[in-house]
């Protein structure tokens, strides 16, 4: 699986940049409000010179106004038209402009993923501008966005239970979804062509504490290094549905909803790797499309 | 610019000095709830530039050597505002200063306590939990408060940590301080004051005031029954009135959290998504509590992620 490329040198500068603020124990103003628009240099770290379009007609972004639980903030991409033959979004990338690692993942999208439509949850340090940037099948970019404010002063985007986190590390959890659940936002009709009436929805989640790495050891006064999931990999049979690249913004436990059209294959085969290259495996048989999770 | 000698000197001296000079502090209005026991009653706000960070119930224990503080405040200046409505009745040194958890509003005022070289006492995990949020609550609390209430303000971990239970002895009064698992935070310590039979919970107890789950629910209920199973005549609960009687004082808490966990566990089974869920989850609730708004939407979020996993 690949690695996430973030290392360009405005990214690592911006990452540095950070460690050194949380070292003096302060943040910038900018942390808690969005006071310029970083967006232009992050969009240049991240796809240099590609232009990148409105998106408003492939995926809506859905986040509450405000990051209530800046550690564990909802973040759902509704797919607004079905992946189709010749015309499907190919990946998706969800960014934090503010967070000290703005990439919070990029979820690399199957054939057999049906629809584009993806739920997760992410950190939010902030008052920062999310977005989503879709590439297309032919290579062009088309971003929505939305803005969601910090959380209040008593919250913060650390984990609720690290000692449970790291003893319950690697522990999966599958769930399957009766399409009767499906929420209504996208406007995917019967008149899709590919056999859309066989589109399931599925949730992958992973115990793991899915470390920032930003704070200080009181004692040694290094950083303790992150620890995240770097890689998730959900097949069908062999059939990649869904490759996610992991990065320290998304939460602890980390969760991925997503949808996929059944191929014949009788399991759901997950992979997730992290960044001290333990990997963890399982299957699933695939539940009859009736059933519940 | 040139400084003579004298007035570098003066410059350097003033920069010792506590940010708010003591003459210029306001004691805080504090109720003795039991003998020798004094609570300053926190608003039912959320913090903002004029309650310099004053919102939870923080308060202190005096005994015939020493003085023991309870949570500290939501700023250096709620702080030393507590320091001072200590001094006005009494010159025993204070020699505890006792975080029941990592939030802002309970740790904020420790540095006042500085000058008092007093031992900073927490849960074993607050030292971890300080690290891991202590720069971010350092700059969103910044923002939110005066920057004369938030001059001075720093994180001050535990120079000593309680593993699961520690005593001490004030003179002719005991604290017994229980490290619980983890239930409103991960961190979280209460405060027995055995001769008066009064129990401090921090914010294992919220009335009035909606809870904030920042922990685990499940963990939280049962942390619940058992303090609830404790003799003791009183509660300081971290946010609601300064005294509640014991264990009835439990009861509208114990009523909100289960209905939420119940509503999450329902809105779990049939598949909604988790920003869904936790715009729906507790709201009948919404009319027994202040500051519901506030807090509901974030407590069904954590609340989701923890009840998913069942
Ligand atoms: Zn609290």
């Amino acid at each position: 699986m690949r690695a996430l490329t973030l290392t360009s040198a405005n990214m690592a500068r911006r990452f540095l940049t950070s460690l050194a603020l949380f070292a003096v124990a302060s943040l910038p103003a900018g942390a808690a409000v969005a006071a310029e628009d970083i967006w232009p240099e992050l969009k240049e770290d991240i796809f240099g010179d590609r232009p990148i379009l409105d998106g408003q007609d492939w995926v809506q972004l859905e986040a509450p106004y405000r990051a209530h639980d800046a550690a564990v903030v909802p973040i759902d991409i509704a797919a607004l038209r079905p992946q189709e033959k010749d015309r499907y979004i190919k990946s998706i990338t969800l960014v934090i402009d503010e967070n000290p690692a703005p990439v919070a993942a990029v979820f690399h999208l199957g054939k057999s993923i049906g629809l584009a439509s993806l739920s997760t949850r992410v950190r939010v340090n902030a008052y920062s501008h999310i977005r989503a940037i879709a590439e297309a099948n032919d290579g062009q970019l088309y971003m929505v966005s939305r803005f969601v404010k910090a959380s209040g002063g008593c919250s913060a985007p650390a984990g609720k239970d690290p000692d449970e986190a790291l003893a319950s590390m690697g522990r999966m959890k599958l769930r399957q979804f009766p399409m009767s659940t499906k929420p209504a936002a996208p406007k995917v009709s019967t008149a899709v062509s590919g056999g859309m009436s066989e589109l399931r929805e599925a949730q992958i989640m992973i115990r793991h504490p899915n470390h920032s790495g930003l704070q200080m050891d009181q004692i040694t006064r290094y950083f303790i290094p992150a620890h995240y999931v770097s890689d998730i990999e959900v097949r069908q049979g062999d059939e990649v549905i869904l490759a996610v690249e992991g990065a320290i913004s998304l939460s602890e436990d980390p969760s991925i909803r997503f949808h996929y059209v059944p191929n014949g294959s009788s399991q759901l085969n997950v992979v997730i790797e992290d960044t001290e290259d333990q990997v963890f495996t399982k299957s699933w048989d695939i539940q009859s499309a009736s059933s519940g999770s | 610019m040139h400084l003579s000698l004298t007035s570098a000197l003066a410059v350097f001296l003033l920069s010792l000095q506590a940010p708010v000079s003591a003459a210029e502090i306001t004691p805080a209005d504090v109720t003795e709830v039991a003998p020798g026991a004094f609570v300053r009653h926190g608003v039912h706000a959320l913090i903002d530039k004029n309650n310099a960070g004053g919102i939870a119930n923080i308060g202190f224990v005096i005994g015939s050597e020493s003085i023991a503080v309870i949570d500290s405040g939501g700023s250096f200046l709620d702080g030393a505002r507590l320091r001072a409505a200590i001094k006005q009745r009494s010159n025993l040194p204070i020699r505890y200063v006792i975080n029941t958890h990592v939030h802002p509003d309970h740790i904020f005022g420790n540095a006042a306590f500085l000058q008092d070289t007093p031992i900073f006492i927490g849960h074993r995990n607050l030292p971890r939990a300080m690290q891991a949020r202590g720069a971010h609550y350092l700059a969103a609390n910044k923002l939110l408060m005066s920057a004369a209430a938030f001059e001075g303000t720093e994180v001050i971990p535990p120079s000593q940590t309680v593993e699961s239970q520690s005593v001490i002895d004030l003179g002719e009064r005991r604290l017994v301080l229980d490290a619980v698992k983890t239930a409103h935070t991960d961190a979280d310590l209460t405060v027995l004051d055995e001769s008066t039979g009064t129990l401090w919970t921090g914010d294992l107890l919220f009335q009035k005031h909606l809870p904030v789950v920042d922990g685990r629910l499940k963990g939280w209920l049962e942390v619940m029954d058992k303090l609830s199973a404790l003799p003791v005549t009183r509660a300081v609960p971290g946010h609601g009135p300064v005294s509640l009687p014991w264990p009835e004082a439990l009861e509208p808490q114990r009523a909100y959290l289960t209905k939420l966990a119940g509503d999450l566990r329902g809105l779990i089974a049939e598949g909604k998504t988790m920003r869904h869920a936790s715009s729906i989850a507790g709201q009948s609730e919404r009319d027994k509590w202040l500051l519901f708004e506030e807090f509901n939407t974030r407590n069904a979020t954590a609340g989701f992620a923890e009840l998913e996993w069942e």
